[in-house]
């Protein structure tokens, strides 16, 4: 197991690496020369050299990425152009709106979707599973930016339950955090019907009602427990994937978190800050699919105890 | 492919009437059947089987078919000129003259969302089939050369993989700036990698049949394998890969414009829209959810078809 588990870390290590190198070349092949597009056009050639020289940005491009990955490392994800501050200490700032926003969230999506899901396959091919994977595929298929519109219309402005925007209170945070919620808990609801709807298939099944266990037993103690490993997974999956999806929830109710900083980076065409956006992200993202599939591993006995 | 199934579900009509009674579990047990058959139905018989059985994705085809038409005729379709100001007509509520009233600068919101379509569509179907067609040839090679060729096309989709779909997009609009033919670009470019696993796995397991060893054996080309024995074997997936990445390309877009880093005004995209609406939330709310309904439905029906034909081209890909 242990084994296994170490297998799995090392394998991870040179896609992050890759993920890293991709990112620096790929926001290095903009046409000119970074300086120029920070500073302007009419700028004295020698400052851009001068201010070039103290950025690294006259050493060739191997160099560049070691030192980054170097400082990376430490914790050191360089110095924001426009903002003149360090990348590290922004994305720290904003980093905990963006947890909080994503626990929620996902609090949210495993709640609605795991509920509506069990009583979905509990009720197969009846009204309320209709209705509920209805809903769950409107879901799936509404752009977030909609569901955080028609939110903020609905409970901000005409009911006035919540405020429009902010995020320093829990009670701001509720309408983002349904808004980011909804597509997963839409695909959570699907996959745990699909999943539960197989199992109830299965001669264990039988056995346990054939024992006289009530239904509410045959699908709490026997079925959930099988139909759920493949939901974990999801639901790990999903975390990580709320943290890049949360720029447009960010956006619209105004939450300044690392999705803001990313659009951010864009417009003002800030490098570093978008770089060390996308690298912190990414990498929180690959580390959230390692827990996700190591989490299967531990959860399923097939795996834990086979190969 | 819209048009074959609206055929087919005029030949079908008539025998509808028989197979109402047989009860549901019956029909299940056929699908299961013929999908355990397999290969022995032909396409027209799958597609039938889909429109007989999933009333909503045969509906699903007719509605995107229908948006498809107006966007192809959107100036003969569309009430007004979509770029046409007015600023006497600004801010209209939903009216007789503008079924979905005006925008800030007075033009026709409806008018808009039909040419928007045209933004939307193109951009589910060209840079998915492109990005497929990359995703295709390099499971192809990784799947059947192996070795050091598998290896290095697969850590590369790994690396991709890894990327959330919408920050890498992200990344390439920063490289490339703002605008529509860039998203263009950049969607083509970025969401290969899946393709290119699932087309990898299919390669592994062909070509292992006899007909690939057959060919082998009589000295046909590796390439022509490739594409004229195996390639054709994995196209029911594809089909049903391509309709069911088409919507998370048109939410990458709408995505994009909505955070003002891709589409640019005067531009009638969806997320564009959208954005430009939320000013207006409070007074106009049609303004920005009209554009995202026009989004929900068409992803949707997309959705919708893509699971219809999962049921009856490839139910294994459901696993994967």
């Amino acid at each position: 197991m242990l084994n296994k588990v170490l297998k799995r870390i090392v394998i991870s290590i040179p896609v992050l690496i890759g993920v890293v190198l991709a990112i620096f070349i790929m926001l290095r092949i903009v046409p000119g020369d970074p300086v120029t597009t920070m500073m302007g056009e009419h700028v004295n050639p020698a400052v851009i050299e001068k201010i070039s020289r103290e950025m690294g940005l006259d050493q060739p491009m191997i160099v560049q990425f070691f030192k980054y990955v170097f400082n990376a490392l430490r914790g050191d994800f360089g110095t924001s152009y426009r903002l003149n501050r360090n990348v590290t200490q922004i994305i720290l700032d904003a980093f905990p709106n963006t947890v909080k926003l994503s626990l929620m969230a996902a609090a949210v999506a495993w709640l609605i979707g795991i509920v509506a899901g069990i009583v979905a396959a509990v009720r197969q091919n009846k009204l309320l599973d209709r209705m509920f994977m209805g809903c769950a595929l409107m879901g799936v298929s509404m752009p977030v930016f909609m569901t955080a519109l028609i939110l903020q219309y609905v409970f901000a402005f005409k009911l006035k339950w919540f405020p429009v925007s902010g995020y320093d209170s829990w009670k701001a945070m509720v309408l983002p955090a349904i808004a980011l919620g909804w597509n997963s808990a839409g695909s959570i609801a699907r996959m745990t019907r699909s999943n539960l709807v197989e199992v109830m298939q299965n001669d264990f099944i039988r056995t346990a009602r054939a024992k006289g266990l009530r239904e509410k037993g045959v699908i709490i103690r026997h079925a959930l427990k099988n139909a759920m490993l493949p939901v974990v997974t999801m639901m790990a999956l999903q975390f990580s994937s709320m943290l890049s999806g949360a720029v447009l929830t960010e956006s619209v109710f105004g939450v300044p978190g690392i999705g803001r900083l990313a659009v951010n980076g864009i417009e003002t065409r800030d490098m570093p800050l978008l770089q060390g956006t996308v690298v912190f992200t990414t990498i929180l993202i690959i580390i959230g699919n390692l827990i996700a599939d190591l989490l299967y591993n531990v959860l399923d006995p097939r795996i834990r105890e086979g190969a | 492919m819209e048009k074959t199934m609206t055929e087919d579900k005029n030949q079908v009509v008539g025998s509808e009437a028989m197979d109402g009674q047989r009860d549901k579990e019956h029909i299940r047990e056929d699908l299961e059947l013929s999908a355990q058959l397999g290969e022995s139905d032909s396409w027209e018989d799958k597609l039938k089987t889909m429109v007989r059985q999933n009333k909503l994705a045969a509906f699903s085809a007719v509605i995107l078919f229908l948006i498809f038409l107006a966007a192809v005729f959107a100036p003969v379709v569309a009430p007004y000129d979509h770029l046409a100001q007015s600023l006497t007509d600004r801010l209209q509520d939903p009216s007789a003259a503008h079924l979905l009233g005006t925008d800030e600068l007075g033009r026709d919101v409806l008018s808009r969302i039909i040419y928007g379509a045209r933004i939307s569509l193109t951009i589910g179907l060209v840079p998915t089939l492109i990005s497929m067609a990359i995703g295709t040839v390099l499971g192809l090679c990784a799947g059947f050369y192996g070795g050091k060729v598998d290896f290095i096309i697969m850590r590369l989709a790994d690396v991709m993989l890894a990327f959330p779909s919408l920050l890498l997009a992200m990344v390439v609009m920063y490289t490339m700036g703002g605008g529509l033919i860039n998203i263009f670009i950049a969607l083509s470019l970025v969401n290969w990698a899946g393709t290119a696993r699932i087309v990898r796995s299919q390669t592994l397991s062909l070509k292992e049949k006899e007909f690939v060893e057959a060919a082998r054996s009589i000295g046909v080309k590796k390439w022509t394998i490739m594409f004229r024995h195996i390639l054709p074997n994995c196209l029911p997936s594809l089909i049903v890969l391509f309709t069911l990445n088409i919507p998370s390309a048109i939410l990458s877009e709408a995505s994009l414009s909505f955070l003002g880093i891709g589409a640019q005004p005067p531009s009638a995209s969806w997320g564009l829209m959208a954005v430009r609406g939320k000013k207006y939330l409070f007074s106009e709310p049609w303004l920005s959810i009209a554009p995202s309904a026009a989004i929900m439905i068409v992803v949707m029906a997309f959705n919708f078809l893509g699971d219809g034909l999962r049921d009856v081209l490839d139910p294994y890909l459901k696993e994967q």
